[in-house]
């Protein structure tokens, strides 16, 4: 379980990029100018693509306001908070460090990201968690349809409902669903809850701040594994 | 990709900022399509028994004044937009004038040009206008010529105005099936299949929400839709839903884009709900 990264500088020592001012470029040059454990405060994101991606180091970063698509993507040991909304694929790729994001969070959230946590305090639209590779993804509320589509490893926590197709053609990676799921993707399934699913689940209510999920009433989604060879016998079906 | 736009007023006070406000929302969608560009505004609407035209020269220079003449029809000018007001049913009458009709309706007025958004907008003044209800489009175009008539909106009946983003895989036969039907089509193009068949819908007896439930069925491929009437603004997504689709719900407004960079121009978004439609659902608004 990935640990909450404690914010290493006060708001006061903040550097401040105005998204009013400056180009996407211009901020992400910035950041990548910026020393290892410097706090950015980015104002006016006004749902701007792009930002804060490719980071290999520990930044502090807040965006105060809803952003646009790929936030955070490709970066490794960042802390980025989004106050808002965000757009496509926040945290895509992600390898190591922590996205937060207050509101809602549009497709794709987390794809294919390999390490680290990232957090939805809303709900999550379709396509959440595509090709998790090994990161934790929590969401309060409720993820959309196909969500967790081929994700290979990782967890997800869904603290509402989850929508159609969940875990469809899932490998190692396990799905936590506090509400109803609306239905099952191919080779998903329900599995009883063991007393190690329940620590990871409250470890992971624990990193997110997430207070409205009971560890131990969760509903576990994982891989039937039918799907992992060839069945040579079902042919002769066809 | 094509960017879409739309605003739905609620609060009256917000009426007098409809043309800015939606100037400022499709500017920002411009990197989503080059190609085209075009607005529907709805407001000045005209008494019952009345309607106007939004019309363009088809090749050659018209003479509006004597056109307007001939067909007891007052002309109101937008930069180079025209809008003829008169009696209903002067279609045909119009176009042997050498104009194409671009929207009919009590309220709606279509402007639509190929080129970049800010020089379409600026051409038809959108900044200056009024109005309780806006639909912007910006095209990259895929299924067909790069025209002012395959630029959306297309509005094909009358205060009917519909916008899309993605690609309808079926449309030839659908469009078969509305040609036997006796719907006349101006393109090869795809959202006007769409638009006709909502039209078709509407005209015979389904609201807004009804249509789209048939188009579901209808037509298949990939699509975020945007359409509006006189009283209702819609939007409905495939299945799938690769296309972007942002609303916002504001106590003053509805507003929806293709993406949060257009909605963030609206007064008050911070308090606004944002959120992504859900695929398949049919949300329609009613004033």
């Amino acid at each position: 379980m990935t640990a909450f990264i404690a914010p290493t500088a006060s708001c006061e020592t903040a550097l401040v990029l105005d998204c009013e001012q400056m180009t996407v470029r211009q901020i992400n040059v910035e950041l990548r100018a910026a020393p290892e454990g410097s706090t950015v405060r980015i104002v006016h994101p006004k749902g701007r693509h792009n930002m804060a991606v490719g980071l290999i180091k520990h930044l502090d970063i807040s965006f105060e306001g809803s952003v646009g698509h790929y936030i955070g993507g490709l970066c490794d040991g960042v802390n980025i908070t989004v106050d808002g909304f965000c757009g496509w694929a926040v945290g895509e790729n992600l390898m190591n460090g922590q996205i937060r994001v207050t509101g809602n969070a549009s497709e794709r959230a987390a794809a294919t990201a390999h390490g680290g946590l990232i957090i939805v305090e809303g709900d999550a639209s379709t396509r959440a968690g595509i090709s998790l590779k090994g990161a934790n993804v929590a969401v309060a509320g409720d993820v959309g349809d196909f969500s967790m589509f081929m994700a290979q490893a990782g967890v997800l926590l869904v603290g509402g409902n989850a929508g159609e197709a969940l875990g469809d053609s899932i490998y190692e990676a396990v799905i936590y669903v506090a509400g109803e799921i609306k239905s099952l993707g191919s080779d998903a399934r329900i599995e009883d809850l063991t007393e190690a699913d329940i620590a990871v689940v409250a470890d992971l209510c624990a990193a997110s701040g997430f207070t409205h999920i009971e560890a131990g009433n969760v509903k576990r989604v994982a891989s039937a594994k039918q799907l992992y060879n060839f069945d040579a016998l079902k042919a002769q079906k066809y | 990709m094509c960017g879409i736009v739309g605003l739905h007023v609620l609060d009256a006070e917000l009426e007098g900022q409809l043309g800015p406000l939606l100037t400022a929302m499709l500017t920002q969608m411009t990197d989503r399509g080059p190609d085209s560009a075009g607005i529907a505004v709805y407001g000045d609407t005209v008494a019952d028994g009345s309607l106007k035209y939004s019309c363009r020269a088809a090749s050659h220079p018209v003479d509006w004044e004597a056109l307007a003449a001939e067909l007891t029809l007052s002309i109101t000018r937008h930069g180079d937009g025209i809008v003829l007001t008169g009696a209903p049913g002067l279609n045909t009458a119009i176009e042997a004038y050498g104009v194409r009709i671009v929207s009919t309706g009590r309220s709606v007025e279509v402007f639509k040009e190929t080129g970049l958004p800010g020089t379409v907008l600026d051409r038809f003044q959108i900044s200056t206008r009024t109005g309780y209800q806006g639909v912007g489009h910006t095209r990259l175009a895929t299924e067909s010529a790069i025209t002012t008539d395959g630029s959306h909106p297309f509005s094909t009946h009358d205060d009917l105005c519909v916008v899309h983003n993605g690609s309808f895989s079926n449309y030839f036969s659908v469009k078969r099936d509305l040609e036997a039907l006796g719907e006349q089509f101006l393109t090869h193009n795809d959202t006007e299949v769409a638009a006709r068949l909502i039209g078709y819908e509407m005209n015979h007896g389904r609201d807004l929400g009804d249509a789209l439930h048939v188009l579901q069925k209808q037509l298949d491929g990939f699509y975020t839709l945007l359409c509006a009437t006189e009283n209702q603004f819609a939007v409905v997504r495939d299945a799938v839903s690769c296309k972007p689709a942002m609303i916002a719900v504001h106590p003053r407004y509805v507003a929806m884009a293709s993406e949060y960079r257009a909605l963030a121009e609206l007064p008050g978004i911070d308090e606004a709900e944002v959120f992504e439609p859900t695929p398949t659902e049919i949300y329609v608004w009613t004033r």
